[in-house]
């Protein structure tokens, strides 16, 4: 096992070197002048100068590459341009709020999926089980952005039961507060398509041998469906969990920009808004480094749920 | 009785039905995928209608008062429409008689007898539009259908030209192999390592501090495509890899087949399905990315409309109580995606019956 996940490490090199390519290439090259971002429409040519000897764009290319890649590995990408906030210090201040928000909806959705997708199978074929599968088809096609305008307004300003938006120093009080309705918005619209997709993975187990053996010697359905299916559909459904595990950190950005939640989301949009490339530079190349290192570690954890994976 | 004894004619050649034409057949059984193909065909007219000016032409004229109710919903009180008419006239300052010191005086009344040759057409603004007005009183109706239009040429675009690079990167990794494999493998990693949100924002933002994307909605296609293409790039890749070796292929080679010929004359019609579903799939989250992207400014410009400017704007509409747009530009998206999310099972299933 280890020599595979030195392998596995090893194969990040090249892949960690080519989104700092990419990075690089996109924002150094096409992303134009900075100093003319920077600069606004306002600006004579000797401050132009300036501000390019500061960022060092005024180097060759080879030596900007060179910098950047220092940046990576020093955890120093400098400031940001618009608020002159130190980049490593918005990166770990703005991950809490996220994380607040997405690993509750993490949890509660994989339960809630996990739940109504076995009874669903249980009664596959049916018309209910054709009902859940249509009502979840067009929920999914309803856009996010509606849901969320609704939801504020008939949650948070209508009825009152929550803060329209708004985020505080307590984490309690965020959790309990703040939290609830963009938690509860997040789990209601990612459960139509987790629901069709668990579903997919139970039925595909449910159509094994095993699962016939299983009933021809008498294992009451209920067991079967809740000790072996179930058993084996996690694997997928594992997988589907470690695939979405990155999305975690980035949040939903939606909800952080219509909530005001203080998260890395809302920030990345500022970010985008006010062409604060080192904050978009610096979350892209880290969020890729972690979803290399998550994917590495759901296929280790694979080994533990599925005996018969073996490391090659 | 004498019967002239011939032989039965030989049977005609049957022409077994191709691949297009059994899925069509199976296709026109399903009544799900008929329905939703209809709908989607539906769509496809509106947006050339808007196209071409057919409909919607004037979407940008300002015909109702402000926040015009809905002709269905003709007698509720409509506050902002009468504040705003208040606030005009407030602002109107009051007509002053300088005619003692006006040295220009004697001449008002040869201007007031050529004021009155000049035809003005009072425009009369009407107090309700079929489905609502938004603050300027543009018929949201009109305005969704104008959306519309945007909202799925982008889509279709989008899924278009990525639909073309991943074929174009899958066909050349699965057919070469080899390095050319490596290293479009290398690509592609690097592109999935990216979570896909912040790929679209890192390239939003370069797009829209250089401006090297072109204008109008150029950026946001490209943005789609150059961001979207890497699972039709992975599936492609899969099938070349899979009929790269198949005897037909090993056919053409055998008659003198160029590589060029090989990918795209034989191979690439047996695998075209495969990007027709893809193209169809992509089409319908492209439109969703579109609307998000929209909305929070890094899509369309400003002075066009689609269904995420449209959402944009309903955000404050509804705390006023004027629920229309969000209703129009979220049920015209609705309809249309879940359209076409069904007509995308549909073609899979009739272009693919081993799957079933």
């Amino acid at each position: 096992m280890t020599a595979y996940v030195v392998r596995r490490l090893w194969q990040m090199i090249p892949t960690i070197a080519g989104v700092i390519l990419l990075i690089f290439f996109l924002f150094n090259w096409i992303g134009g002048d900075p100093a003319q971002v920077l600069a606004g429409k306002i600006s004579n040519p000797e401050q132009i100068a300036n501000i390019r000897k500061q960022l060092g764009v005024d180097q060759p290319v080879w030596y900007q590459l060179w910098v950047f890649v220092q940046q990576v590995f020093t955890f120093d990408f400098g400031r940001s341009w618009s608020t002159n906030e130190e980049v490593s210090r918005i990166l770990l201040t703005r991950v809490g709020p996220t994380l607040t928000i997405m690993i509750p909806v993490l949890i509660i959705e994989t339960c809630l999926a996990v739940l109504f997708a076995i009874m669903v199978a249980y009664v596959r074929g049916t018309i209910t089980d054709r009902a859940i599968m249509i009502v979840c088809t067009v929920a999914m096609s309803i856009s996010f952005l509606v849901y969320i305008i609704v939801f504020q307004w008939l949650f948070g300003f209508i009825l009152g039961w929550f803060p329209v938006q708004g985020w505080s120093e307590s984490f309690w009080k965020n959790l309990f507060t703040y939290a609830p309705l963009p938690i509860m918005l997040a789990v209601f619209v990612g459960l139509a398509p987790q629901l069709r997709l668990y579903r997919s993975f139970f039925l595909d187990e449910i159509n094994q041998d095993y699962v016939r053996t299983a009933r021809a010697k008498g294992v009451p359905e209920k067991k079967v469906m809740l000790k072996h299916v179930l058993r084996n559909a996690m694997i997928p459904i594992l997988t589907n969990i470690g695939i979405s595990l990155p999305g975690v950190f980035v949040g939903s950005f939606l909800l952080e920009v219509f909530f005001s939640i203080p998260g890395l989301g809302r920030e990345i949009i500022t970010a985008v808004n006010r062409s604060d490339f080192p904050v978009i530079k610096a979350v892209t190349v880290y969020l890729a480094v972690l979803t290399m290192i998550i994917n590495l570690l759901v296929d280790v954890l694979y080994k533990f749920v599925d005996p018969r994976v073996s490391f090659k | 009785m004498s019967a002239v004894l011939t032989n039965p004619p030989s049977p005609p050649l049957q022409e077994s039905p191709g691949l297009w034409a059994l899925a069509w057949r199976r296709l026109r059984q399903d009544g799900v995928g008929i329905a939703s193909l209809v709908v989607v065909v539906f769509f496809l007219l509106l947006m050339a209608a808007s196209y071409t000016g057919l409909v919607a032409k004037d979407w940008s004229k300002e015909k109702g008062v402000s926040y015009a109710n809905p002709s269905f919903m003709a007698g509720s009180e409509n506050l902002e429409a009468r504040a705003m008419a208040q606030k005009e006239a407030a602002t109107r300052p009051p007509p002053v008689d300088l005619s003692d010191i006006d040295p220009l005086a004697p001449r008002y009344k040869e201007w007031e007898e050529r004021a009155a040759k000049i035809a003005v057409t009072e425009t009369k603004r009407a107090e309700t539009l079929a489905f609502g007005g938004d603050k300027w009183g543009r018929d949201v109706l009109q305005k969704v259908i104008k959306g519309s239009e945007v909202s799925i040429f982008v889509g279709l675009t989008a899924a278009l030209l990525a639909t073309l690079i991943g074929t174009l990167l899958g066909a050349s990794a699965g057919y070469f192999g080899g390095w050319v494999n490596d290293f479009l493998e290398w690509f592609y990693n690097i592109f999935t390592s990216i979570p896909y949100i912040l790929l679209i924002l890192a390239f939003a933002a370069v797009a829209s501090a250089s401006g090297k994307f072109g204008k109008g909605i150029l950026p946001i296609v490209l943005i789609l495509s150059l961001t979207g293409w890497t699972g039709i790039y992975r599936l492609i890749r899969a099938e070349y890899i899979k009929h790269g070796n198949r005897e037909y292929v090993k056919a053409a080679q055998a008659i003198g087949a160029s590589n060029w010929s090989r990918m795209f004359v034989h191979i690439l019609p047996n695998v075209s399905h495969v990007a027709l579903v893809q193209l169809s799939q992509h089409t319908v989250q492209f439109i969703k990315a579109e609307v998000i992207l929209s909305f929070l400014g890094f899509g369309v410009p400003v002075d066009m409309v689609s269904w995420g400017t449209m959402l944009a704007e309903a955000q404050n509409e509804l705390v006023i109580g004027k629920w229309w747009q969000l209703f129009a530009a979220g049920a015209a998206m609705a309809i249309l995606v879940t359209a076409f999310s069904l007509l995308t099972d549909s073609l899979r299933d009739a272009l693919d019956p081993k799957l079933k």
